[in-house]
């Protein structure tokens, strides 16, 4: 029993380095832009593909395949910055349902490349880091959780420690008076777009050989992501990572004891929970929104 | 005298319709008018200004409920569509109480996450919703006549005309409530709260008879829909059928009554017809995603606009649309 809560335990902490890093870079987004970005996990998907192309179809090594799937991604999120999200500025609805109609073309165009089925990816590695006989913690996962430990370490650096990050702080507290202070907004807004989009899709790529790549693979990710925002704070990093955790341990947890399906419901209640006695989320301070 | 014939024109066009089309054209033809129905209501709702998300789950509570009512209680299936519509309807009440202390965003999240819950509840459940497979063999409509016409629900075309005169009667009622002074005060809680609450109009009251009504018609559309096609599952109320009906009602317009009905037509009539016609069956989402795209970055006020500036003779605005543009 206690090696199975240590075993359950640690997919738990592997499953929330990932939804941490996409929602992470979803609260990014909607901080400095003030946008719904419904496409989030259709950038995850996007990154998963990548490794799909450059790993399993061409035979790049894994981790230039990976970084190459970030930078990948991160431009989906300055081509979506430039041709969505600042022609629809001031039209609060349109950004959200411009990323609905990009989420549909991104879906379509992995159909269309790649097919329907779900796609064998070999894996990257066998080994385990064994803790006890029945503990182990497979090493391709342990990737995921350094990557989210190391991309959310560099993104507070940046975001606390640099003068671009003060600039993108600022800018998301109130973009009139960072624009009056010389902080060019489309700037802010295309940096944060492409730290966004790119976190999305080092996650999408990192766990690619760890569950299922199929082009509607996004669905369940933007809805994770989502109740992790909502519970969080919308616009607060810190609260998207805790609630990171605190989902990914309530999920793991109820899939392991009771069945997938239920550990949804029980998520999507706890939304629904935080929504109905503080709809600003634990951690929020509602700006925005 | 001359608005009597226009809709006697349109009324006899609508009757011939289906006749100049082919078998899965005319089912198709059901389901739009079906969807006419459902987005329709989904604008009563975005009148009072919110934008829902769980709209399309709430059109399933109507079709699951009106099926079970027929298997399990054996209720006649013109009646249990009703008893559908109006489970559908006190349902919204009861979501009303969690999702009206939020707004704007936070109520589009909010009426998200209460529709997965319905929707999953359906899935984990067997009993008495069937699971993932949900519910099939769902009685049909049974036939009927009426004198000129035999009723015979294998035929779409005798489907289209059953759903097709539901359909209007209900647009006309949807038509009368927008111009009752309750849907004027709809109009007051969406443009002027402060003012409508300062008038003495209770907020929430309104919020929440606009959330029943619409949730009502959209469950009769799910009835509808439930009896014709003979099955109903989790899958076929999932969050990428709100979408569709998400962008009818953006690429059509909400400003006027007949936005959200011209985006639903147009969008299904190239989606079905033409884009199936030209063989772009895998495209499709695609050219769907480009064109929500295209419609919200060239035609921010929907269709609508173009019928507006193509039919308006006075250059007077009324006061209403000059606050809502």
């Amino acid at each position: 029993m206690l090696e199975l809560l240590a075993q359950t335990g640690l997919n738990a902490v592997y499953a929330a380095s990932y939804i941490s890093l996409v929602a992470v870079g979803l609260v990014l987004i909607f901080g400095v832009m003030g946008v719904v970005n419904f496409a989030h996990g259709e950038l995850f998907m996007a990154g998963a593909y990548a490794i799909v192309a450059l790993y399993a179809d061409m035979n790049v090594p894994f981790f230039i395949a990976v970084a190459v799937g970030m930078a990948f991604v991160g431009c989906l999120g300055l081509l979506m910055e430039w041709a969505l999200f600042r022609p629809l500025k001031d039209n609060p609805l349109g950004g959200l349902v411009a990323s609905i109609g990009f989420l549909m073309i991104l879906q379509s165009l992995a159909v269309m490349g790649f097919g329907v089925r779900m796609e064998h990816i070999p894996p990257v590695t066998q080994e385990v880091v064994r803790f006890t006989d029945k503990v182990g913690l497979p090493v391709a996962r342990l990737y995921v959780i350094v990557a989210a430990i190391v991309f959310l370490s560099a993104l507070w650096y940046f975001l606390k420690r640099t003068r671009f990050g003060w600039a993108l702080r600022a800018s998301a507290q109130d973009p009139e008076a960072a624009a009056l202070q010389g902080i060019s907004i489309t700037q802010t807004a295309r940096i944060a777009m492409f730290i966004g989009a790119a976190l999305a899709g080092v996650a999408g790529a990192l766990t690619a050989p760890l569950v299922s790549v199929n082009p509607h693979m996004g669905h369940s990710v933007i809805v994770t992501a989502f109740i992790v925002i909502i519970v969080g704070g919308v616009g607060s990093l810190e609260g998207a990572i805790l609630a990171s955790i605190a989902y990914a341990f309530v999920h793991t947890f109820v899939t392991t004891f009771w069945d997938g399906v239920l550990a949804d419901i029980v998520g999507l209640s706890l939304m629904l929970i935080v929504l109905i006695v503080k709809p600003t989320g634990l951690f929020g301070s509602a700006d925005r929104a | 005298m001359r608005n009597l014939s226009i809709l006697l024109v349109g009324l006899a066009a609508l009757i011939a319709l289906p006749h100049a089309l082919s078998f899965s054209q005319q089912e198709i033809l059901v389901f739009l008018v079906i969807n006419v129905l459902l987005v329709t209501s989904y604008r009563l709702l975005t009148l009072t200004g919110e934008w829902s998300l769980g709209h399309v789950v709430i059109m399933g509570v109507g079709a699951y409920a009106s099926a079970l009512y027929t298997k399990e209680l054996g209720i006649y299936v013109p009646v249990s569509m009703i008893l559908g519509a109006v489970t559908a309807a006190l349902l919204a009440v009861l979501l009303s109480f969690p999702l009206f202390r939020m707004k704007g965003f936070y109520f589009l999240i909010g009426s998200f996450a209460a529709g997965e819950i319905i929707r999953l509840i359906w899935k984990r459940f067997r009993e008495p919703f069937g699971g993932v497979r949900g519910i099939s063999g769902i009685d049909p409509m049974p036939d009927f006549s009426i004198g000129i016409y035999q009723f015979d629900f294998f035929e779409p075309v005798s489907y289209y005309y059953f759903a097709g005169a539901i359909v209007i009667a209900s647009l006309w009622v949807l038509w009368r409530i927008e111009k009752s002074p309750v849907g004027l005060t709809f109009h007051a809680v969406h443009w002027q709260d402060k003012l409508a609450q300062a008038s003495g109009v209770n907020l929430r009251a309104y919020r929440t008879l606009a959330f029943a009504i619409a949730s009502g018609f959209a469950g009769l559309a799910g009835a509808l829909q439930g009896h014709y096609v003979g099955t109903v599952n989790p899958n076929s109320f999932d969050i990428e059928v709100m979408v569709f009906v998400l962008t009818w009602a953006i690429v059509g317009g909400t400003q006027t009554f007949y936005g959200p009905i011209l985006g639903c037509i147009v969008l299904t009539v190239l989606n079905e017809i033409v884009l199936r016609e030209m063989g772009l069956e895998q495209a499709r989402p695609l050219i769907y995603g480009a064109i929500m795209i295209l419609s919200i970055l060239f035609l921010p006020n929907g269709l609508e606009s173009l019928v507006q500036k193509a039919t308006r003779r006075k250059p007077v605005a009324k006061p209403e649309e000059k606050a809502a543009t």
